[in-house]
């Protein structure tokens, strides 16, 4: 995976990681300006699902979009239906591959399978265009190992009525779609129990080692075919067609849909299995994509962006994330600590709001922030939950500094007769320096951990790898996130008790 | 000659505890007044009453003919000097940053401070080349020192020492209430001096205030307490203790 945006933006990344590299220290205090700057130029937004498919159809969007002259960049992996329907709604993104059945399933949350005329024309009344179908039907299918389902003598899913003792793992948007697991089970009547949420490209990796015996798959996944195993057969017709479009955004640029247009028609399923076949082999959407211009217009082969910078980019967009969201929750949580040090009913309304926002997951804290507007899929609301969680230990730990000053000493600073702000800003707060700081250091700590989420709503940062190896059951890709957001953890750690000695006046630290 | 510090049928409680019982006091100008009584006596409550840590349940306290209220209490703590047991020095603060704290704040002149500086240093016996240790690396008399010279920067009219030397080892114990006897006697300091220890009481005070469960029971010389007690609990408290009196 290598273009999460044109070369342009990316060598525009590193020129600003090489700017930045000699005062790391001013680049954690100076980012809300990067990202400001970053979101100012208008191209056409091109989102896409978490998973090959989507990111492949997205990659081809953006290079048609791109060819035709009009700047276009691809969000890859935002997440699933649900967050890439609002953003679309909400503008955040201006068009993204979807699937017919989808559109009738989780959109307009209907049983019945809608024809393409039913769907555009309610598209249409929320000013949603779609395209006529790219050329091949995506459609659900339950695989198994072959040897275990030539054992068993399974070969439709009908068959798996009379194994319940058969382990299912699926992935959590199929155990809740409309179309997904619960009215499959009902219309086949299957007796299985032992049923896992698991993510999509892990249950591959179940399923060979037996973890699993059955799972869902899309049709045209190119891990079928790969992994040599057995789609069972939909003998009750319960899978909806799932045809491959666009939907876009109606008032999107007219010669943006015309350039969309032009993939109607061009795309079938055995050369979509081989686009991501490409793609899981090679690691790399756009290369994958490319192949599907190939065909026609021969060689304009993109030269993928080189490791150091990928790192470089990734890294940076961390620290903007990790960076921004600390530097407002010092900015809130200190002033809310002090209030909070006072106890009564908003000092513990205050600790109480602040405990509470950490008990959501941060998963979820994400997933509630998408589709408020002004957040919606973007770095803002990365930062913004960022913000919420960094607040917790920086409010808590201020607010005992401050109660943790011996009586005496406060009435000594009381006695003197220095006015209540003197009294805070010159006795009380460098008193609980060490306390406040290590409540920051927990929260930057903590919040480089949790910043690699931000992927998931396309927000980028150390995620983005680690959410592609994912994706992909790549060990390597993994490690490429994991191991530096590891050493930024243990760099900021190192950074923060430099940080110590600077700003813990020396005589507490005698 | 008048009183600095009157207080009128002045009384606090904390919760049904009577902590101090409705009280007249009037602190003499030049002079070193003495609270002794046993702990819980109620003798720092009325000391911290005077410096506006507490308010009164009841009563005025007027300082210099003016009642302390809480608009001029913040003015009124510039002229009066408090030192607690503890020495109450901020720990961040080099000795002589805890000293001219208040100082810097009303914007005294660099040359004025650096001057009282060195006259306090002198007054106090504290070495000026201590000035810029921290208090963790001062002794406890060196600290106590430090703290006396911060209450006596701005030369407040009234002092107000709160056992100062209770947690001192008592060699530095003597030499620092030889030391503090000379000073107020040089400055001819208003001193309100809170004590459980009679020996010490007898030392410095000019006048002695015995109080016992919230109430004042004797006030007058030693001679007095010991020749004309008021109440059985004053020869009680003096017999007490009377083995170091005679010593």
């Amino acid at each position: 995976m290598s273009s999460m945006v044109g070369r342009d933006h990316s060598s525009l990344a590193v020129a600003r990681a090489r700017r930045a590299r000699p005062s790391i220290l001013l680049l954690l205090f100076l980012i809300p300006v990067a990202v400001v700057v970053s979101a100012s130029a208008n191209p056409i937004v091109i989102g896409s699902k978490k998973f090959t498919e989507s990111y492949v159809l997205g990659e081809i969007a953006r290079r048609t979009l791109t060819d035709a002259g009009i700047p276009a960049e691809h969000r890859e992996g935002m997440g699933g239906t649900i967050i890439l329907w609002q953003a679309l709604r909400g503008g955040q993104i201006d068009a993204y591959p979807e699937y017919t059945g989808t559109i009738a399933q989780e959109i307009f949350k209907t049983d019945r399978e809608l024809s393409l005329e039913e769907i555009r024309n309610a598209l249409g009344k929320l000013d949603v265009g779609m395209t006529i179908p790219l050329g091949f039907n995506n459609t659900y299918a339950l695989v198994m190992r072959p040897t275990e389902a030539q054992r068993l003598g399974v070969r439709t899913i009908t068959d798996l009525r009379k194994f319940p003792e058969l382990k299912i793992g699926l992935t959590h948007e199929f155990l809740d779609r409309r179309d997904g697991w619960r009215p499959l089970r009902e219309r086949y009547a299957l007796p299985q129990q032992n049923v896992i949420g698991i993510d999509h490209a892990l249950g591959y990796s179940a399923l060979a080692n037996g973890s699993i015996d059955v799972k869902d798959a899309y049709s045209t996944d190119a891990k079928i075919e790969q992994n040599d195993l057995i789609a069972l057969e939909d003998d009750l017709h319960f899978f909806p067609k799932y045809e491959a479009v666009f939907l876009f955004r109606s008032s999107m640029r007219a010669d943006a849909i015309a350039a969309l247009r032009r993939l109607e028609g061009t795309l079938d399923e055995k050369r979509m299995i081989q686009l991501n076949a490409e793609a899981e082999r090679t690691k790399n959407y756009t290369r994958a994509a490319n192949l599907y211009f190939e065909r026609g217009t021969g060689s304009t082969h993109v030269i993928g962006e080189s490791f150091p910078h990928k790192l470089a980019r990734w890294t940076f967009r961390h620290l903007q994330l990790v960076g921004f969201s600390l530097l407002l929750s010092v900015v809130a949580g200190i002033p809310l600590g002090i209030v909070a040090s006072r106890g009564g009913v908003i000092g513990h309304g205050i600790l109480g709001f602040a405990g509470v926002v950490q008990t959501i997951p941060s998963l979820a804290l994400l997933a509630l922030l998408v589709p408020l507007p002004f957040f919606g899929i973007s770095a803002r609301t990365a930062i913004a939950a960022l913000f919420l969680y960094g607040l917790l230990p920086i409010v808590r730990n201020t607010a005992t500094g401050l109660q943790d000053i011996p009586r005496p000493l406060r009435e000594s600073a009381i006695a003197l007769g220095l006015s209540p702000i003197s009294r805070l800003c010159e006795i009380y707060l460098p008193m609980a320096s060490r306390s406040i700081l290590s409540g920051i250091k927990t929260s930057a700590v903590i919040n480089i951990g949790t910043a690699t989420l931000a992927a998931l709503i396309g927000a980028g940062g150390l995620g983005e790898p680690i959410l592609s190896g994912l994706n992909l059951n790549d060990h390597v890709t993994i490690l490429q996130g994991a191991i530096p957001a590891a050493v930024l953890a243990l760099f900021v750690q190192w950074f923060f008790d430099l940080l110590d000695r600077v700003l813990i006046p020396k005589g507490l630290r005698l | 000659m008048s009183a600095l510090v009157r207080l009128v049928d002045v009384s606090k409680s904390y919760r049904d505890a009577a902590a101090l019982h409705p009280t007249n006091l009037s602190i003499d100008r030049g002079k070193i007044t003495v609270l002794i009584g046993p702990s819980g006596c109620g003798k720092s409550t009325l000391l911290r009453l005077i410096i506006g840590l507490i308010k009164p349940d009841s009563g005025s306290i007027k300082f210099d003919g003016e009642p302390i209220t809480p608009d001029n209490i913040d003015v009124l703590r510039h002229r009066i000097g408090y030192v607690i047991q503890e020495g109450g020095l901020f720990p961040h603060l080099t000795s002589r940053a805890n000293v001219l704290l208040m100082a810097r704040h009303i914007a005294k002149s660099q040359k004025e401070m650096q001057r009282r500086l060195l006259e306090l240093c002198e007054l106090t016996r504290f070495s000026n080349q201590l000035l810029p240790r921290y208090p963790v690396e001062l002794s406890g008399g060196q600290r106590q020192r430090v703290s006396l010279m911060r209450a006596l920067m701005l030369s407040p009219e009234l002092l107000l020492l709160d056992e100062p030397l209770g947690a001192l080892d008592p060699l530095v114990r003597a030499s620092l209430q030889k030391d503090l006897k000379e000073i107020f006697a040089r400055l001819r300091q208003t001193v309100l001096f809170v004590t459980h220890d009679l020996a010490e009481a007898i030392y410095f005070g000019n006048e002695i205030v015995l109080m016992n469960e919230g109430r004042i029971v004797q006030k007058g010389s030693v001679t007095d307490l010991r020749e004309k007690p008021a109440d059985p609990f004053v020869s009680e408290f003096i017999n007490a203790q009377r083995g170091v009196v005679l010593t």
